[in-house]
């Protein structure tokens, strides 16, 4: 019986692990293979030689741009999360929790096209800086590079993480809390020294999530910084649409899956061992 | 200090911040809303110089490239949940219910997409994809999208699966009902709401889907990311603004619903 159920189990997951396997681990693997393989068919690392020569910048821009816009996220997921647990003004409270997730669902697509237009020269961030006095109207200048890309990635990226600390915070038990504010704690004692450890892994997981994302996100850099120095993945499309250029681009690939490897590792041990915990 | 003094500082730092925050979130949004209606904008005006309708006239004009790109978009998302629920309800049982060999393996193969970036995967789907005529077709489209989402909708179908009370299932079989009949008639109705989320989020995934239909459905299927996506480099703001505010509508409605049906941590990879 024990037997048949198992295979039972198999046989339902099977159409779905099929699909991820062809569709995703093969392709993945392809990728690796391609970038290593010569046009004798034999190793070479003749592509990677290519890839660093003519984007090292690109790779660490990308490292950057990434590393800070996952930085930022998390003060921003920090500041409003822990506000939303430790806030003492119930009105305030309600408003952030309202206010904070509005761009949570929104494509990355449709944040570029927002920025693009909101950042540039004459968007309405400089139109209103200019009308309320805090610059003048020759200091107005556009936003549309790196600053725009992180503006973008964190405009979208925050408040996904932010709802998954709130949650994270939300189920700490108040006691702790109540205890440690008896004790004379102040608010920032409170939420560094007690509540951001118990809910440090949840953080964690946002985070790597958002970086692993982000830096696969064509839109973004393709619609606020295409030029030079740009993201990765702006050059993976350039070399396959103008070159047909599939072996320097799979370098490139790869060079982005090392960058996101350190966090995927850490994602999969953290989610595998909680999705395997007996319910 | 005086105490009410003290008071009446930090209430005006709280508001503050709130606007702050507010004009941070709403302000890129209400540039949209602006170039979505606006007939001439040039610099340096802050404001359109005229307002209009035109654009809007031209996106849904019968048999324009606009309006047939929704339909596109809409059909392929249909597609998409139908292909996923197909597949994603039976694993996500399995996960939840049933004794499976290599669970961990199974476990990381259905982690693992969220864990690494997906364009290597579309540059190279793309390129067997060309090989086999499948690039710029609504099947190749289809299958990126649903190998995105399948992801998502197996750990939420199987959260929804491990949240019905299993002795529900053990008094329905121990009056006789055959597994078949204990299944749909028990099991199914307790998980639809759960079921209907997953179906819910697989099509908002593929309505916004951008960089797999950038490699695999080009030059045929042109779903309204991509539409958005040619007008704003070609410089058409007016288009590609429109395009964004109805790509928002969905986004909008179900961050304002999600809660009602879903759990934070099922929420990561939505509008890649």
């Amino acid at each position: 019986m024990t037997d048949r159920r198992n295979w039972a189990g198999l046989a339902l997951a099977a159409p779905a692990l099929s699909i991820v396997a062809v569709f995703f681990v093969a392709p993945l693997l392809m990728s690796a293979v391609l970038a290593f393989r010569g046009t004798d068919g034999g190793l070479t690392f003749a592509h990677f030689a290519k890839a660093f020569e003519y984007y090292s910048t690109d790779l660490w821009f990308s490292a950057w741009i990434v590393t800070l816009s996952t930085l930022a996220i998390g003060v921003v997921a920090i500041a409003i999360a822990g506000y939303l647990t430790l806030g003492e003004h119930p009105r305030t409270v309600a408003i952030l929790r309202w206010l904070y997730r509005w761009p949570l669902f929104i494509p990355f697509i449709v944040t570029a096209q927002v920025m693009r237009t909101f950042l540039a020269k004459n968007g309405m961030l400089n139109h209103v800086l200019i009308g309320s006095g805090l610059i003048e109207p020759l200091q107005a200048q556009s936003l549309l590079d790196w600053r725009g890309i992180v503006i973008a990635f964190v405009w979208k990226q925050a408040p996904f993480v932010t709802l998954l600390l709130a949650g994270a915070m939300a189920a700490i038990d108040r006691q702790h809390i109540e205890a440690a504010r008896n004790l004379g704690a102040n608010r920032w004692r409170v939420l560094f020294g007690i509540v951001l450890p118990q809910a440090r892994r949840t953080l964690m997981v946002g985070l790597v999530l958002s970086f692993v994302s982000m830096l696969s996100v064509l839109s973004v850099p393709m619609m606020i910084n295409p030029n030079s120095p740009t993201m990765l993945t702006v050059d993976i499309a350039y070399r396959i649409n103008s070159h047909g250029d599939y072996a320097v681009a799979n370098a490139l690939c790869l060079m982005s899956l090392v960058l996101a490897s350190f966090g995927a590792w850490f994602y999969l041990r953290e989610a595998a061992a909680k999705k395997a915990e007996p319910k | 200090m005086r105490p009410g003094a003290a008071a009446l500082g930090e209430t005006l730092a709280r508001t503050v911040v709130l606007l702050l925050l507010a004009f941070a979130i709403f302000g890129p949004l209400a540039n949209l809303v602006l170039w979505g209606f606006a007939e001439r904008w040039y610099f340096p005006h802050k404001l359109p110089q005229e307002f209009g309708l035109t654009y809007w006239a031209r996106v849904f004009a019968p048999r324009g490239s606009a309006l047939a790109s929704l339909w596109t978009s809409v059909g392929v998302a249909c597609l998409t949940v139908l292909v996923t629920l197909a597949v994603a309800v039976p694993a996500g049982y399995a996960l939840a219910r049933l004794k499976l060999p290599v669970r961990t393996l199974i476990l990381l193969v259905f982690l693992l997409p969220q864990a690494v970036p997906n364009l290597p995967v579309y540059v190279n789907i793309a390129r067997v994809f060309y090989e086999i005529n499948l690039n710029g077709t609504i099947l190749g489209v289809v299958l990126v999208h649903a190998s995105h989402g399948l992801v998502l909708a197996v750990w939420i179908a199987s959260a929804a699966f491990a949240s019905v009370d299993i002795s529900l299932e053990e008094a329905a079989r121990n009056m006789g009902a055959s597994p078949w009949r204990c299944w749909t008639s028990v099991t199914l109705p307790l998980a639809l709401p759960g079921l209907i989320a997953s179906a819910i989020f697989v099509f908002l995934e593929s309505l916004d889907e951008f960089t797999g239909t950038y490699f695999v459905g080009v030059p045929d299927v042109t779903t309204m990311p991509l539409l958005m996506f040619n007008a704003s480099m070609g410089g058409n703001y007016q288009i590609a603004s429109i395009t964004a505010l109805l790509l928002l509508v969905p986004s909008i409605l179900f961050m304002l619903l999600v809660e009602r049906f879903l759990k934070a941590d099922v929420l990561a990879a939505i509008g890649r």
